[in-house]
């Protein structure tokens, strides 16, 4: 009896080893039980978007995962172990250039990557043969690679400022570049930075959007505009024809980062145009000049139009709290506030009588408004009064009322007395 | 004074006038410390009057459809003269005679003057109140504002979960499975013609079984008497009686023009069907006792959904609340101290639950 439960334990252990030597990628066998950097675990590497796809180790490391033994690192099986970091774009490049075969995965796939990277500065200096730049692993991560989509991924919008950070906020690592590290401090200031974190925006602007991902690279002074213009099209065309562009041109600057800055760029406010610290015409015109006299001329009508709006803004409140109607005037009240915003565009053709003409329209709706305002309270108290006047008259009914029941409940007492 | 008695002369030679009223100047009210209660029924007819006046001004201008309505009352709030008035005062006064016929039935319910023989004054007087309610819930969603259409889509989807006969009523209710212009229409024939006419009718019936069996005596007064039947004092209903109610009146008046002109009844924003509900929406004060107790039912018990539950519970209740004056049975002090105590709970019930559905997040 022992000898036949024996003999059945040995062929189920011949089984197992058999079903063992049968799975597709043994490397993890081992690799998930080393310590880093060799470690790759099964879980982590099930989370990887290659191995969702069914590719394995062996895809870029070569070599025969077959194996359960060191023969599956081989040079026969073609192994070829750690892929040195001037190899990874050409490697990823393999799969990820050829449009054939990517179609069988993602056919909206773009199969650009390695071409674009090949121009950009990291791509460049890397041809140099300077590894410490950025190659595809740093950004997408390596062995738990996700999809851009994934909120996890390194390159999710959200994320993309912190994975270019890791290096360009890095100071040290940054030192032989001699380019600045601030930029993620700044961008975190930003109103883009804002937008997408706040707002939850992901279209809203990351390193990438600016610079290019594959083929990231600074802008160039005079591209900078057309950057902008992805998003801010009137700005864009506004700047276009106006003074400011050949101006700017031929003094090197580099279009809308004069004014607005690049990295750190804060919601633009009428201080701009002003002479304080935030101003920025007063940094390229002086007193008294063309430009700063339509400077001053423009944000006094953008602040008569604030004002307005906001004294009209006061009123329709009391009106309402009143419990009056004022919901039309409430809706023009928006279209005097898109006529300040449209007259804040305008600005970027710097000519004082076009920003006026927004200006003049915003001011007679709010005229209009204002006027609702003061028409709701002088009907409110007109309501008051006339309220007053029928308690008054209520008031007198009342006693009225009071003294004819007690005179004729008197006068019938009386004759109950005399009976 | 003299054309007064020629037009009263003409009129009674010919329709018999002083015979017609001749039962009013008989009529007599009991005068007691607990008099004062008998005013609340004629301030809720007195508030009925208001709203049919102010309903019939509202009809000139006032347009049923989901397209018009908004407008027809924000014109008629900003643009026709007194209009606001006269809308604020119809709000107002809707919300004011529903709080009247509340408590005018608690007053009838602890004064017991449901009693033998005046059990179908109270079944009539019950149905008038539930009509009212239907006023209530009718005339608020005519304005087509935000509010206003998403308590009734979520009003008619509880009536939707009555068994078997639910979705009939909820379409029937609709005009078809959502709320849209149809249900506005169809809202407006129930407010101004159907709910009208059965109140009206009901209102005659009422007051005819009120001068049938004239003013009920609390037990309490009724006994004293019964030991000492010298002790009976009573007014005249014409002209003592009527002229302390017209003093009532006049003071629901000032109280209506204060609220109309210090507190006019908001508009809100127009109802987009379309549009995600807003947070927090809850019916009107007079419906949230039942709405909050809803809320608090879990979704299933035993099995059954919690719900149907709840909306079978309120429909037992308001039918028992009907029947109550025949529930009292023979042995009459055992059965109205059941009942009152029914009444007390109820009252507490209503109006801690109502608080707690304006205070609960």
């Amino acid at each position: 009896m022992i000898g036949r439960v024996l003999l059945l334990s040995v062929a189920l252990c011949a089984l197992a080893s058999g079903s063992r030597a049968q799975t597709a990628n043994t490397c993890l066998d081992c690799h998930g039980a080393l310590d880093p950097p060799l470690q790759v675990t099964e879980a982590q590497f099930a989370q990887d978007i290659h191995a969702q796809k069914g590719l394995t180790c062996a895809s870029c490391h070569g070599g025969d995962p077959t194996k359960a033994d060191m023969g599956a690192m081989s040079k026969a099986a073609g192994f070829r172990g750690k892929i040195e970091r001037s190899q990874i774009p050409a490697l990823c490049g393999r799969c990820h250039s050829d449009a054939t075969l990517m179609k069988q995965y993602n056919p909206g796939l773009r199969t650009d990557q390695f071409s674009q990277y090949e121009t950009s500065v990291h791509g460049k200096l890397l041809a140099k043969g300077d590894s410490k730049v950025a190659v595809c692993i740093d950004c997408h991560g390596v062995h738990d690679l996700r999809p851009p989509s994934d909120p996890r991924s390194k390159v999710y919008p959200v994320n993309v400022a912190a994975t270019c950070a890791r290096c360009h906020a890095d100071a040290a690592y940054m030192k032989p570049y001699g380019i600045p590290t601030n930029q993620f401090a700044e961008y975190q200031t930003s109103v883009h930075h804002a937008a997408m974190t706040v707002r939850g925006d992901l279209s809203a602007p990351t390193c990438t959007t600016c610079h290019g991902n594959h083929g990231a690279a600074p802008p160039g002074v005079d591209s900078v505009k057309n950057v902008c213009a992805n998003c801010h099209v009137f700005q864009a065309q506004m700047y276009e024809k106006s003074p400011h562009k050949e101006a700017f041109q031929s003094a090197g600057l580099p279009g809308c980062v004069v004014c607005h800055s690049n990295h750190g760029i804060a919601h633009p406010t009428d201080a701009k145009l002003g002479t304080g610290q935030q101003g920025v015409c007063v940094q390229c015109h002086t007193t008294g000049d063309d430009g700063d006299r339509g400077r001053a001329n423009i944000l006094a009508g953008l602040t008569k139009l604030d004002e307005s709006i906001k004294s009209a803004d006061r009123l329709l409140n009391v009106a309402e709290t009143s419990g009056m109607e004022v919901s039309e005037a409430r809706l023009q009240q928006d279209q005097a506030r898109d006529s300040l915003t449209k007259a804040r565009v305008t600005i970027h053709t710097i000519e004082p009588q076009l920003v006026d003409q927004d200006i003049q329209a915003g001011l007679k709706i709010t005229a209009k408004d204002l006027q609702a305002g003061k028409d709701a309270l002088s009907e409110r108290g007109y309501r008051r009064k006339g309220l007053g006047i029928a308690v008054i008259f209520i008031l007198i009914t009342l006693m009225g009322l009071f003294l004819y029941i007690r005179q004729i409940e008197g006068r019938r007492e009386a004759e109950v007395h005399e009976l | 004074m003299q054309l007064v008695k020629h037009i009263h002369d003409w009129i009674d030679e010919r329709f018999g006038w002083a015979k017609l009223t001749e039962p009013l100047r008989h009529k007599t009210v009991p005068i007691h410390k607990l008099s004062y209660w008998y005013f609340l029924g004629g301030i809720t007819l007195f508030l009925f009057g208001i709203q049919l006046c102010t309903g019939i001004l509202l009809l000139l201008y006032y347009r049923p459809s989901a397209n018009e309505a908004f407008e027809s009352v924000q014109y008629i709030m900003t643009r026709v003269q007194f209009g606001w008035l006269i809308r604020s005062i119809h709000s107002w006064a809707a919300n004011l005679m529903i709080f009247t016929a509340f408590m005018h039935m608690f007053s009838v319910l602890f004064l017991r003057a449901y009693r033998k023989p005046r059990e179908l004054t109270w079944v009539s007087g019950m149905i008038l109140l539930f009509l009212v309610l239907g006023f209530g819930f009718s005339g608020y969603l005519l304005p087509w504002n935000t509010l206003a259409f998403f308590a009734t889509k979520v009003g008619t989807q509880i009536t939707g979960q009555v068994p078997v006969v639910g979705h009939t009523m909820m379409v029937l209710l609709r005009g078809g499975e959502e709320v849209t212009g149809a249900t506005l229409t169809r809202f407006f024939g129930i407010h101004v013609a159907i709910l009208p006419g059965l109140t009206a009718f009901l209102i005659l019936v009422h007051l005819a079984l009120v001068q049938r069996f004239g003013m009920s005596l609390p037990p309490g007064v009724e006994a004293n008497l019964s030991v000492n039947p010298s002790a009976v004092r009573e007014m005249k209903f014409l002209p003592n009686f009527l002229l302390r109610e017209v003093m009532a009146w006049y003071i629901a008046l000032g109280v209506l023009g204060a609220l109309a002109a210090l507190s006019p009844w908001g508009l809100g924003t127009k109802a987009d069907p379309f549009g995600s509900a807003p947070a927090g929406i809850r019916p009107e004060w007079y419906f949230m006792f039942m709405f909050q107790t809803l809320k608090f039912i879990p979704s299933k018990i035993l099995h059954i959904d919690g719900e149907l539950l709840g909306i079978l519970a309120f429909g037992l209740a308001g039918l028992i609340w009907i029947l109550l004056p025949f529930l009292e049975g023979p042995r009459e002090k055992r059965g109205g101290t059941l009942i009152r105590g029914a009444g007390v709970f109820a009252l507490c019930y209503i109006v801690a639950m109502t608080i707690y559905g304006y205070f609960a997040k």
